[in-house]
């Protein structure tokens, strides 16, 4: 009988699975057949000809005399675009957290609307807002024009096209990110336990720093990682507020589907990129599966 | 008398304004003595918890003073305040461990890593727990949560120690030996214990002193005994055991004492001084198991006399429900096996005895 039910069961969830199996695995497996095959000479791929080469080249290069030398260009912009994500995830830390902790500390029926607000942004599409904030960075844009017109002689802002300018952008854009998970973990949080570390004689930085953020701290991590990753692979934000000078991975990726006409280097980046981020998953969870539940 | 050690003074608190303003304390003034087991009881929403939050500094009162030790205390954050709580839900922090949580009030007061694990082994033996110091507090049971809360409320050697109903998540049985633990506690550390409580059996088998409260008013403040023997309201003769409540007319009662005269015509006579000032119509209390019963035609000219209409068999007592007529209704509860004669039936038409030190005339 419970089998029975349990089967039953089973086709609640089978049209999920038939989909992610279908379009994620299949498309997966077969980027990583791409990866390991020779580059066609104009795009695409000679399909049953194997070759390491993508794997090889993220490292070396061919040089004239056809030997190996190291070739840092590619690790750099993973080095790169690792810098500029983990500076983005602190700067969407620094602003994320104090706003959950204001929010968490409202009464019920305004928390609800305060993170209504928080999401609004995803309402607007991710183009027209980094297009809004070309305008806003722009030199003579609203910025810029602001600060002139205060009397601050800027002579042009010259933040647009910078690494900051992108990182200023997806801080905007991932900040809700960070700010949900922190949010719920602050409001999972009981409040006496911060009356009892005041009780015990904590003040208030010391009851932030003992009790509040060792609680908030898987919800902190959580929305380090939503911040850090969808990060590494942003695309449409270091292409627009980057002026295509400043290149991510995920650029890099897309410019050897396209004008580089590398299939097999752009598959094999794409699987880099995916190894690096599993493993600081695991890290993550590694680092956070023993934590204590709660009490009671 | 000892020390007084918490002392409030006229403490008001009100929560919200204009419509919704809610006033939990109303004026309330108490002294609490230096190493007193000083309870505060009452139905919930009467105002003893505010009254504990406003001494440990959670709550800020609207009006009045509170003092420790003849210091104003009202502007001091808790965390500055010699005083520590026992909260109702434990609040033990759940990323530490025991002997972390036992600890944690000693380092913030700056005592070394060192000495605060010898003191918080002290606290763990104390109560009984040595051998849990490296569990995290999802791993001991309710009873033991309880003991750990203690242990790190009292590790900083507070002057005061505050109780919020810290027994009302415990099984009845639990209950019992914690009221005995608490009670010894109390006697070994000397410190002070404000306990907080609905609990009235609670409040007599541990208190030194009992404050009844309710409507954020203090009622009656005395020893368990006094305040179940002579309670000077309805309500704490109502809250703390069963009563009987007469009404009748004050008169005198010769050689300077005054009686009570009942609407049936009985006359009882008080031991219990009463103004002179007052006259008219009173209520009066009486402990069920204050009264006896005797056969009618025993009874004297002046006793009350009614009808059995109940008895209800309790194995070490007996309780009767008499019919006075003129539907009043009084208790009578009779212990089994004293000697005495217990056994009347329904129907029967009895006298009641009572002894004059047990009517006690209530404040209006």
């Amino acid at each position: 009988m419970g089998n029975i039910i349990r089967t039953k069961r089973f086709w609640l969830v089978a049209p999920a699975v038939v989909y992610i199996g279908f379009f994620m695995a299949v498309p997966l497996l077969q980027m990583a057949y791409v990866s390991v095959l020779e580059r066609g000479d104009y795009g695409g791929v000679n399909w049953g000809a194997f070759s390491m080469d993508a794997y090889i080249s993220f490292i070396f290069e061919r040089d004239l005399m056809d030997n190996l030398v190291v070739n840092t260009d590619y690790l750099q912009i993973f080095v790169r675009s690792f810098g500029l994500s983990a500076m983005t995830t602190v700067f969407a830390l620094l602003l994320g957290f104090p706003t959950a902790f204001y929010i968490s500390t409202q009464p019920q029926s305004r928390r609800n609307f305060l993170i209504f607000l928080v999401t609004i942004p995803f309402w607007t599409n991710i183009l027209v807002r980094n297009y809004a904030w070309m305008l806003l960075l722009r030199n003579g844009g609203l910025i810029d024009g602001a600060l002139n017109w205060m009397g601050l002689e800027t002579g042009g802002l010259d933040v647009l096209y910078t690494p900051y300018a992108v990182s200023i952008g997806l801080t905007y854009t991932y900040l809700p990110f960070m700010v949900l998970p922190i949010y719920a973990s602050l409001e999972k949080l009981d409040h006496r336990l911060v009356e009892a570390a005041f009780d015990l004689g904590a003040d208030k930085r010391r009851a932030m720093s003992r009790v509040i953020l060792p609680l908030a701290a898987p919800g902190i991590a959580a929305g380090c990682i939503l911040v850090f990753i969808p990060c590494l692979g942003a695309y449409v934000t270091p292409e627009l507020l980057g002026g295509g000078k400043f290149m991510m991975i995920a650029n890099l990726i897309g410019s050897q589907f396209g004008a580089a006409r590398n299939w097999p280097l752009g598959a094999g980046l794409g699987f880099v990129l995916l190894a690096l981020v599993l493993i600081s998953m695991m890290v993550y969870s590694f680092k956070f599966k023993s934590l204590p539940e709660e009490s009671r | 008398m000892s020390e007084v050690v918490i002392s409030a003074r006229s403490v008001g608190k009100t929560f919200g304004s204009g419509a919704d303003k809610v006033t939990a304390l109303d004026s309330v003034s108490v002294d609490i003595f230096q190493n007193e087991f000083f309870t505060m009881l009452g139905p919930s929403g009467c105002g003893k918890t505010t009254l504990l939050r406003l001494i440990g500094g959670f709550e800020q009162a609207t009006s009045g003073q509170i003092l420790l030790e003849g210091k104003e205390l009202n502007d001091l954050p808790p965390f500055k305040r010699p005083i520590n709580t026992v909260f109702q839900s434990y609040a033990l922090f759940p990323h530490l461990t025991v002997k972390q949580n036992i600890t944690f009030g000693l380092e913030m007061q700056g005592i070394s890593r060192k000495d605060a694990g010898g003191r918080a082994d002290e606290m763990l033996e104390l109560v009984r727990l040595a051998e849990y110091g490296d569990r995290v507090p999802s791993q001991l049971s309710g009873g033991q949560q309880q003991r750990i809360a203690l242990a790190r409320a009292l590790a900083p050697a507070p002057k005061v120690l505050l109780l919020d109903e810290p027994l009302s998540a415990l099984d009845l049985k639990l209950r019992k030996e914690m009221q005995v633990e608490l009670k010894r506690l109390q006697t070994e550390t000397g410190i002070t214990f404000v306990f907080v409580t609905h609990d009235q059996e609670e409040a007599l088998a541990m208190s030194d002193r009992i404050a009844v409260m309710q409507s954020g008013e203090i009622l009656q403040i005395g020893a368990p005994r006094e305040i179940y023997e002579a309670p000077t309201h309805r309500f704490v003769a109502d809250f703390i055991g069963d009563s009987n409540f007469l009404v009748g007319d004050l008169v005198d009662g010769g050689a300077g004492k005054r009686a009570v005269k009942l609407s049936g015509g009985q006359v009882i006579a008080l031991t219990q001084e009463v103004s002179d000032q007052r006259t008219g119509e009173v209520t009066v209390s009486v402990r069920p198991e204050r009264l006896g019963l005797v056969a009618e035609s025993d009874a004297g000219a002046d006793q009350l006399t009614g009808t059995v209409s109940t008895v209800i068999y309790f194995g070490t007592d007996t309780t009767y429900q008499i019919d006075l007529g003129n539907e009043a209704l009084l208790t009578v509860r009779m212990q089994n096996g004293s000697g005495a004669k217990a056994d009347f039936a329904e129907g029967e038409r009895v006298g009641i005895t009572m002894s004059p030190d047990a009517i006690r005339v209530l404040a209006d």
